[in-house]
This record gives structure tokens, C-alpha cells and sequence, in this order.
């Protein structure tokens, strides 16, 4: 392994622009002539709107305009880039989602019009002169609002019932009978809580028009550029990609959010075409709370078959996914094909049934969040499987160990469309128990007890599916795009190299993870490669960065071009050696023949494909820059155990948590300390979700966690020193053998969290307990439990 | 925000004379929660008169008996004075666990109290140690002061100077965080003054902080404090915490500081 190649714990390139405030985030460009957005929201749910007047705002001084849903009615609506289809084969209900309101606004935020001025506070003082007549209507702030027999409807006619679709994946009848045969049936009823993805980093836009080019380009917080450019040109628009540049610049972290097309983006670009002026708009704080799209919100139900053995039978989930006031970008799909896909897990369970009803409520729309629709159902299976141990007096591993897939066994075909290619489900549970010492847990239990304090224990065995994804798969199932990634490799005339990939990075460090690509490959120092990304006229294309795709599919690209390069050089180092290309080596940055002492370095035989004085024209063309497409041929699998151990001080209900313990198959780890900070990531979203965050609409649909007053953010001091570390099967089926490592962290470990809390309350009686579990719900489990409480 | 006329007088009297004059002044103090208001657009005052130059409202004394503390003293400050320290630890303490540094670096004693926050920290101490507010117009005890959520008995004009704490024979705060805002979710004062025991509790009334005779009868008594003399119907309900919940805390916090007062 070399010090900068691949396994090397390489410190990441970028981050002395970061730390030292260098870095160049979307509001850091500023282009002449420009002028600033606000964006006027509605303070509704949902209400008619019966009139706009702009007049007094239209005058207000440094005004340059005032547009409103009429004026933006030629405009396309904010598309859906997945499309999902009912029990019956019907297709979804997919309502219009203008990005300015017609007509109606349907959610606390919806965007009502947007007033261009030459400063900010000028464009937000001539906003409060708007006047907007409103009728209220009743709204459904909640999925059991919106299901309720003549809810008020979100969409009217568009979507009855507020309903998107009534999706299933399975035959319930075939599941049904082996539920005749079980010895046991466990069930349970669970919500997975709705967050807020609170990046960093608000989201911004800048939108410019050329009118000597006709050329439009948009800054933009976005994790895939190109996505937006093909959503936003083509559906919303209507510019042609030769004309549209779309810039993502450095971004302060996405979790999701970033991926969607947002109305901003559209709203800065077309008004820019109509001021003739450059256009920024900076999300304030609290107007990411109302229009970042939120994450997970599902109400489930399961049952469990399990034989009088402890052997799985059958599954039955049926799920309610809040999709919110319109359908975001990917919304469809997260409940669906990346939700009901996982409820195999890391078991044998041999027959599945999954039904997902995606209800439209008076809420900010709900789309993917780090992990998104794999963190529910795994969250749903760990518990259930927990929550069966108990029911059935087994031991939590023994359960688990019980239904595994053997490691022999793959590759392996679930009962739910995927085929898993790798794993050892045994490996990581074994490796992990070992680290969290949990043969020594009743020792520390009866300790903390001395103490006063309720100590649990909670595990996890989990598998998600990233890599995404295998296009033609996917198309099959709905996605209205391609899922590969492209790769550009430019060998400069000395030697550097520049690559150009289609990935985004918004804080995963791609900028050293796949220079260290390029290091191991061609042998050359790290400090001679830049990665560039996110700009539509740089980069050919770009699926974008998501669903920990970018090294699995992004990655893959890279080698492939890469494979291209050394081939071409190869060929121009036998030539220089004289020598046949069969000959010809490369190691270690070096070219050489076998069986003889001649050698050639990277450097010479690139300066030669620029310089090809000496050079064989015949059969190879000059320079050195290679293009790969990579499609993937299957999802990757990580998966693994996270183990985690809490004190709850059964005084105030507050829980600790005292250890947290990853370990994760991830496949081949390029950069482990890379690895590491995003298991850590991963793990402060996942027990943030399981203990501290919450998203709460009041039943008139207004957000009561609408800032960080109440919106609980994890904080340092909320976590432990995490043990996060991997045990790895490569992946079968690219040449890298990586998997992905993004979410493994916020996918494992609110079960986990959630188990060791039920673990500790569990000789109290309490057998529920939703997230977050705050202090306040685990107090009201203990005061309501069977056991009472020991007295203060 | 919107616009307003800044004034930067650099005494007291200075700031006093201003706010007579303007038509909706404010008084600046550290800004932590003014200043974000405003930037909410949640307040539009006409005048905002900035305390910061007002060097006689700085600075800490302490005569053995008595902690005075001047309006513009920074949380920071109280809770790194050795005087503080040495005579008042649970004042210091407080002073230490409020906001985070930033806040602790620019929030004034005077500011917290002025504004009266119902789940801020210092009016548990004010009113636990029976501490003296002193203004540019009179001197009001802390019982007189405190009148109820975000509402105190200063007029207009009026500035707070400096507070004056007696010292105690003990004294010690407990809170429990709201988990999101880290403000008081219940915070309880206990304190062994030479006029007896005084508990006063924060985050928790609907009124603000108020005296908890209840269990100041029980600690007088030698008893392990409960929250049972509490008025359910008296407590604050949020997302965070219902009335019976905060009640429990306050018998928790109270059992804890009378602990650490004893």
C-alpha cells in the first residue's frame, strides 16, 4: 500500500479551504449588476388565494419586479422524477406543483411570489406591502387528518382522498398462508418521526441570463448539477442544455436535501431572463425549516410469522408515507422501491408482503434523508425483530444468528426484488459484540443500578442498498433517469492530472478519496491530481451524489477511464521502449518490459502524447484524456451490527448514551479515516433521530419546531467517543469491490438506540416507545408502565 | 430588521435622557435576544439606546455581606470572578451554565433580568438569594421586580444599575435543559439565607420564576423536598414538557439543589 493509494488514511485535500475559510460556497459568488430574491411564503396551511396585489411592492424604492403565480403560469410545474404505480397497475395521482402558488397555497412556506430589488432588505421590506387575499381552508396536518373520511383534499379533484398511491410489492395471499402455519405471530405499530435535514449550509440560488448568448447559468446548492440542469431545462423551463450551465459550487452539506429541484432555482433563472439582471436568493434559517424538503414520516404496521423453531416465515408491512403538500423530486420511490426492497434485512424470511399508501397533507413536501427509506425499514425490522425475541423469550443474537443468510449462501435472492451479491452477517456481529464487550453487559448493568441509573443494551443487524443504481433496473421500476455516473481523465503534458467527475461532493471528501484512485492507479503523488466537479460545463454529465453512489458508481467510472488511460499509455511506452504493448508493464508509475531493463516513467510517456515528436500516428492519436459512462450491474450492500448501550435516569427520564459501537461492511475501504468520519456522521443523525429530533406540525398545519429553540439538533456533548470500524466482504460485482459508507451510520443505529432504551426500561413493563425518545416520553413510559417505578 | 435611530451614551444618565426622548426606544444591552427579534422583524423599536459604553454599569464588588454586580457585567464575567466565586459559588455557576460561550461573552445580567425571559436563569437567583434590583430611579426588591412573563416594574426610562445579592450561608441552582434551546426547561434555587430558606424556580410558571413556599417549608423542616405543594395548573405546557412533567422536574431539581445546598 502506498502513502497515498488506496487504503491509506490520507488527510483530506480539501479541507484547508474549509477550515480556513476559503471555501466557495454558492452566497460567496457575487456577479455584477446583481439583485437579490425574497421570497413571499404563505403563513397557511392551506388557504384559496383570492387575489395578489404587487402594486404597492412593484413601487416600493429599488424594486425592479414583482412576479406571482400568474406571472409564471407559461412556466412547467416542478417535476417528479419517479413515477410509481397503484395495486391496480393505474398510475400515481401527481398533482401540479407550480413553482410559484396558483390558485391555492397548501402548505406553512409555499411560495406565494418573489420580489426582485436591488439589495435584500429592500426585496423583504417590499414584500410586507403584498397584499394576499386569503380564504383559509380547513387543513391535514397529519397522515391520519388527511385519511379520515371527507378530510379536506390538498388537491381537489387531482389527488382524491389524499391519496398519491396505493402501492404493494409481494402477494399478500401467499404471505397470508404461511402466517396459518407459524407458531408465533408478532406485531407491532411504529412511527419513524419526521426531521428536518438542517444542512449546514442554507440553500441559495443565483440565476443569470446572457443576452449576448442567450445563455442562462445557475448557481445552486445542489448535489447533482446536471440533474437539475436536465429537470429545470427540459420540464420546467424549456432551455435546452447548450444553453443552460448549472454550477454547484462548494456546498455545505445536502443529507438529501440538496438533491431536489426547488422552485428558488427555477424562480432566480426564469426572472433573471426577465430583469435582465443576475438574481440571488440566500434561505434564511427559519425558511429552510419551511421549505427544504423533509425526511422519513412513516406510521407502520407488521406482523411477524416465526415457527415454533424461531425461524422467520413471513412478513406483512403495511405503510403510511407522508409525501407532504406536493411530490419532491425523488419522494416516490423513497417509500417504495428503497423502503420495501430492505424488509429482508440480513434474514431468510422467505416470504414478504409490503403495502405503501403516500397520503398528500398540508406539510413541507418529504423526500430522501441520508439513508431514506432504508433507515425505515430497518428501523421497522430490528424493532419487530427485538420485539419478537422478547415475546418469545430468545435471546436477541440468538434470534438474529437464527434467521441470518448464511455467508455461503450468496449471491442471494430475497423474496423482495433484490439479489444481494456479499456479506457476512456473523463477521460483523461477532466483531462487533467482541468491541462492545456484550457478554460483560449485566456486569455493567447491576453496577449502573447501584447507582440509581437504568442501563440497556440494543442491537442491530442491518443491510441497506446504495450504490444506486442499475439504470435499467430502476427504469423498470418507474425512475425517470438513469442512475450511472461519468468520469473524464485529463493527463496534462507533465504528467498531472485532473479528473472530472460526474459525483458532487457537499463534505464526503471526494476530492482525496478518488485522488487516492488516481495515486494507486497511476503511481503518481496525490498532491499532482485535482477532482473537479459540479459545474455543467465542465463535467460531461453527472447523475450526481446520493444514496452513498458516488465511489461505488462514481468511482467505478473513474477506474474505467483510468483503465482506458493506462491502456493508451501503455501502448505509447512500448512504443518509446520499442517493445510489443503486450510486454509492457505498469507498476508503481513506472512502464516497463518484461525480462529486460528498460523502463519509462508516467511523466515521459505523458509528455510525449503531447509532444509526440516520437510517436506511433499510425495507430494512436496525441494526447492523453480518456472518457468513461459506468452503469452499475446490481445495488452494492452495506450492512453490519451497531451495538449500542444507554443510562436512563429514571428521575428525570434522560437518557445517556454510554457506547456506541459500528461495525460495518462497507466493502474495500479506500481512505479509513474518510470512512470513519462519515460512520460518525451517520451515527450523530441516527441516534439524533432516535433521541433528540423532531418535526411537529400543530393540527392546523403550522410548524411548532420551526427553529433550533425547538427543533432539537444534536450536539457534541449528546454522543460518546464512538467505536466505528469496519469488517468487510468486497463487493461482487465492481472491480473496486466498494460498497458505500455515507449512510450506514444513520441507517443502523436508531434501532439500536431505540432497543437499548426499551432494554433498560424493559424490568419496568415498558414495551413502546416512540422517536425521539425524549425525556418527557420516557418519564410518561415509566409513570404508565405495568411495574411502578421504584419511589423517588 | 428594520430601520432605527442607534444612540451609544457613555453613562447611565446619558442613556436614561435618551430613552425619555425617543418615541419606542430600547435598551441594548448584550443583544442576545433583542437583537435576533429584531432580526425576526419581531420588534421594530424607533431608538435603540446601547448600554455598551456605559462603563460605570461594569464590574463586580464584593464586601463580605454583599455581591453587587453592575447591569452590563457579562454572564462570562460572573462566573470567572473570584469574588463571585468565593462568596456566591452557586451565582457563579449559574452565571457559567447559561447559553453557550458566545452568549456567556456578550449577555448582561442586567439584560436577563430586564427582559425577564421565563425560562432564563438568572431570575431564579435573583429572587432565590432575595437579591436587590437597583435602577436609575429607585432600588425594588426581588419579589416587586419580577411581575410576570417577559414583564418586570421598570418603566420606560428606567435602567437597571446593578443588582445586589446578600451573601448566603449556601446556595445552589439545578436546572434540567430544554433539550433543543438549552434554556431552563425547570430550574430550581435553593438558598440558606439568614432570613431563612429561599427555593425559587424558573422555566417552569406561567407567570415566570416564582417562590416555591412549599418547599422551602420542607427543606426548613429537614425534609427531602417533593414537588407536591405545586400547582399543576400553575405550569407551562410545550412540546418539550407537559405541567405534570415540569412538576416532577421541580421536585427532582429541588431535591438535588437542596442536596447540594446542605
Amino acid at each position: 500500500m502506498s502513502a497515498t493509494g488506496i487504503g491509506a488514511a490520507v488527510k483530506r485535500k480539501e479541507d484547508f479551504r474549509f477550515l480556513t475559510g476559503r471555501g466557495n460556497y454558492t452566497d460567496d459568488i457575487n456577479q455584477p449588476g446583481q439583485t437579490y430574491a425574497y421570497i413571499l411564503r404563505s403563513p397557511h396551511a392551506h388557504a384559496k388565494i383570492n387575489g395578489i396585489n404587487t402594486d404597492a411592492a412593484k413601487a416600493a424604492k429599488g424594486v425592479l419586479a414583482v412576479f406571482t403565480g400568474e406571472d409564471m403560469a407559461g412556466v412547467g410545474g416542478i417535476p417528479c422524477g419517479w413515477g410509481v404505480n397503484n395495486k391496480d397497475g393505474s398510475p400515481m395521482n401527481e398533482p401540479p406543483h407550480p413553482a410559484l402558488a396558483i390558485g391555492k397555497v397548501r402548505h406553512v412556506g409555499d411560495q406565494v411570489a418573489v420580489v426582485v430589488a436591488e439589495s435584500y432588505a429592500k426585496a423583504k421590506d417590499a414584500a410586507e406591502l403584498i397584499e394576499v387575499d386569503y380564504t383559509e381552508l380547513p387543513a391535514v396536518a397529519h397522515m391520519e387528518a388527511a385519511l379520515a373520511a371527507g378530510a379536506p383534499l390538498v388537491h381537489d379533484d387531482a389527488a382524491p382522498g389524499n391519496l398519491c398511491y396505493d402501492w404493494e410489492l409481494g402477494d399478500e395471499a401467499e404471505v397470508d398462508a404461511e402466517f396459518k402455519n407459524a407458531a408465533h405471530v408478532v406485531s407491532i405499530d411504529l412511527t419513524n418521526n419526521r426531521l428536518v435535514p438542517n444542512a449546514m449550509e442554507p440553500r441559495a440560488a443565483i440565476g443569470d441570463y446572457n443576452k449576448g448568448t442567450g445563455e442562462y447559468t445557475l448557481y445552486t446548492t445542489s448535489q447533482n448539477p446536471h440533474v437539475i440542469r436536465l429537470l429545470m431545462g427540459a420540464f420546467v423551463l424549456q432551455i435546452p442544455e447548450h444553453k443552460l450551465r448549472v454550477v454547484a459550487p462548494d456546498v455545505g452539506g445536502g443529507f438529501g436535501s440538496k438533491i431536489y429541484h426547488y422552485a428558488e432555482e427555477a424562480i432566480v433563472t426564469w426572472a433573471a431572463g426577465k430583469v435582465r439582471r443576475p438574481i440571488k436568493w440566500v434561505a434564511e434559517r427559519s425558511e429552510s425549516f419551511l421549505s427544504d424538503a423533509h425526511g422519513r414520516d412513516h406510521i407502520s404496521h407488521a406482523d411477524l410469522a416465526i415457527d415454533a423453531d424461531g425461524k422467520f416465515l413471513g412478513l406483512k408491512v403495511y405503510t403510511k408515507a407522508n409525501m407532504g403538500a406536493y411530490l419532491s423530486t425523488f419522494s416516490t420511490c423513497v417509500p417504495t422501491y428503497l423502503y420495501a426492497t430492505l424488509l429482508a434485512g440480513v434474514y431468510t424470511t422467505p416470504k414478504i408482503y409490503a403495502n405503501v399508501k403516500a397520503i398528500f397533507t398540508n406539510t413541507v413536501p418529504v423526500d430522501a434523508y441520508r439513508g431514506a427509506g432504508r433507515p425505515e425499514a430497518t428501523y421497522l425490522l430490528e424493532r419487530l425483530v427485538s420485539k419478537a425475541a422478547r415475546q418469545l423469550g430468545m435471546d436477541q443474537v440468538d434470534i438474529r444468528r437464527k434467521n441470518f443468510i448464511p455467508a455461503d449462501a450468496f449471491p442471494y435472492q430475497t423474496p423482495v426484488a433484490l439479489q444481494y451479491d456479499s456479506g457476512d452477517y456473523e463477521a460483523t456481529l461477532k466483531k462487533a459484540m467482541e468491541l462492545a464487550d456484550w457478554n460483560g453487559f449485566p456486569a455493567r448493568k447491576a453496577e449502573a443500578a447501584g447507582r440509581g441509573k437504568l442501563r440497556g443494551i440494543g442491537i442491530s443487524t442491518y443491510l441497506e442498498a446504495c450504490g444506486i443504481a442499475p439504470s435499467a433496473v430502476v427504469g423498470s421500476l418507474g425512475a425517470r433517469a438513469g442512475l450511472f455516473e461519468s468520469a473524464n481523465v485529463r493527463v496534462h503534458p507533465t504528467g498531472s492530472v485532473t479528473i472530472y467527475t460526474g459525483s458532487h461532493s457537499h463534505g464526503q471528501g471526494h476530492e482525496t478519496t478518488f485522488a487516492q484512485l488516481v495515486s494507486e492507479t497511476l503511481g503518481i503523488p496525490i498532491d499532482n491530481v485535482t477532482i473537479d466537479h459540479g459545474d455543467t460545463n465542465r463535467i460531461a454529465f453527472g447523475m450526481g451524489t446520493y444514496g452513498s453512489r458516488s465511489l461505488a458508481v462514481g468511482g467505478e467510472a473513474i477506474m474505467k477511464a483510468l483503465g482506458k488511460v493506462v491502456d493508451k499509455a501503455s501502448k505509447i511506452a512500448a512504443h518509446l521502449m520499442e517493445a510489443s504493448p503486450e510486454d509492457v508493464e505498469f507498476k508503481d508509475g513506472k512502464f516497463t518490459v518484461a525480462g529486460t531493463d528498460k523502463e519509462v516513467d508516467f511523466g515521459t510517456v505523458a509528455l510525449t502524447a503531447y509532444v509526440p515528436h516520437n510517436y506511433p500516428h499510425e495507430t494512436l492519436e496525441p494526447g492523453l484524456e480518456e472518457n468513461a459512462f459506468y452503469d452499475p450491474m446490481n445495488f452494492t450492500y452495506p450492512g453490519g451490527c451497531h451495538i449500542c448501550e444507554v443510562e436512563i435516569d429514571p428521575d428525570t427520564g434522560v437518557t445517556q448514551v454510554i457506547n456506541m459501537t459500528a461495525v460495518d461492511d462497507v466493502g474495500r475501504v479506500i481512505n479509513p479515516m474518510i470512512v470513519e468520519g462519515q460512520i460518525h456522521g451517520g451515527l450523530a443523525q441516527g441516534i439524533g433521530q432516535a433521541l433528540l429530533e423532531s418535526c411537529e406540525y400543530d393540527e392546523s398545519g403550522q410548524l411548532i419546531s420551526g427553529s433550533y429553540m425547538d427543533y432539537c439538533m444534536p450536539r457534541a456533548d449528546n454522543f460518546p467517543g464512538f467505536q466505528a470500524t469496519t469488517e468487510s466482504t468486497l463487493c461482487a460485482h465492481n472491480s473496486l469491490g466498494v460498497k458505500g459508507c455515507g449512510e450506514v451510520g444513520a441507517i443502523g443505529s436508531p434501532p439500536a438506540v431505540i432497543n437499548a432504551v426499551l432494554d433498560a426500561l424493559a424490568d419496568l413493563g415498558v414495551e413502546d416507545i416512540s422517536m425521539p425518545a425524549t425525556p418527557q416520553k420516557i418519564w410518561q413510559a415509566i409513570q404508565s408502565a405495568s411495574v411502578p417505578a421504584a419511589a423517588e | 430588521m428594520y430601520d432605527f435611530s442607534y444612540h451609544t451614551p457613555s453613562t447611565v444618565a446619558d442613556a436614561a435622557a435618551a430613552m425619555s426622548g425617543a418615541e419606542d426606544g430600547k435598551i441594548l444591552a448584550g443583544g442576545q435576544t433583542l437583537l435576533p427579534t429584531m432580526k425576526q422583524r419581531l420588534a421594530s423599536p424607533s431608538d435603540l439606546v446601547s448600554l455598551r459604553g456605559c462603563r460605570d454599569l461594569v464590574g463586580i464588588a464584593s464586601d463580605g455581606s454583599t455581591v453587587t454586580i453592575g447591569a452590563m457585567t457579562t454572564h462570562g464575567a460572573v462566573a470567572a470572578s473570584a469574588d463571585v466565586k468565593a462568596a456566591i459559588p452557586a451565582l457563579a455557576a449559574l452565571a457559567g451554565g447559561i447559553g453557550d460561550p458566545q452568549v456567556r461573552n456578550r449577555g448582561t445580567i442586567g439584560g436577563s433580568l430586564a427582559n425577564n425571559d421565563p425560562a432564563a436563569d438568572y431570575p431564579a437567583a435573583v429572587l432565590g438569594l432575595g437579591a436587590t434590583v437597583v435602577t436609575t430611579k429607585r432600588e425594588l426588591a426581588a419579589e416587586d421586580f419580577f411581575q410576570g412573563l417577559f414583564e418586570t416594574a421598570l418603566e420606560e426610562d428606567e435602567i437597571i444599575t446593578a443588582i445586589r445579592f446578600p451573601v448566603p450561608k449556601s446556595a445552589a441552582y439545578v436546572k434540567f435543559d430544554n433539550p433543543a434551546s438549552r434554556y431552563a426547561l425547570v430550574g430550581v434555587f435553593v438558598a440558606h439565607t439568614s432570613g431563612g430558606i429561599r427555593v425559587a424556580v424558573t422555566g417552569a410558571g406561567q407567570d415566570g420564576v416564582f417562590r416555591a413556599d412549599g418547599i422551602e417549608a420542607q427543606i426548613s423542616a429537614g425534609q427531602t423536598p417533593d414537588s407536591s405543594s405545586i400547582d399543576e395548573g400553575g405550569l407551562n405546557t410545550d412540546i418539550h414538557a407537559s405541567a405534570a412533567y415540569r412538576k416532577h422536574l421541580i421536585g427532582v431539581m429541588a431535591k438535588r439543589a437542596a442536596a447540594a445546598a446542605s
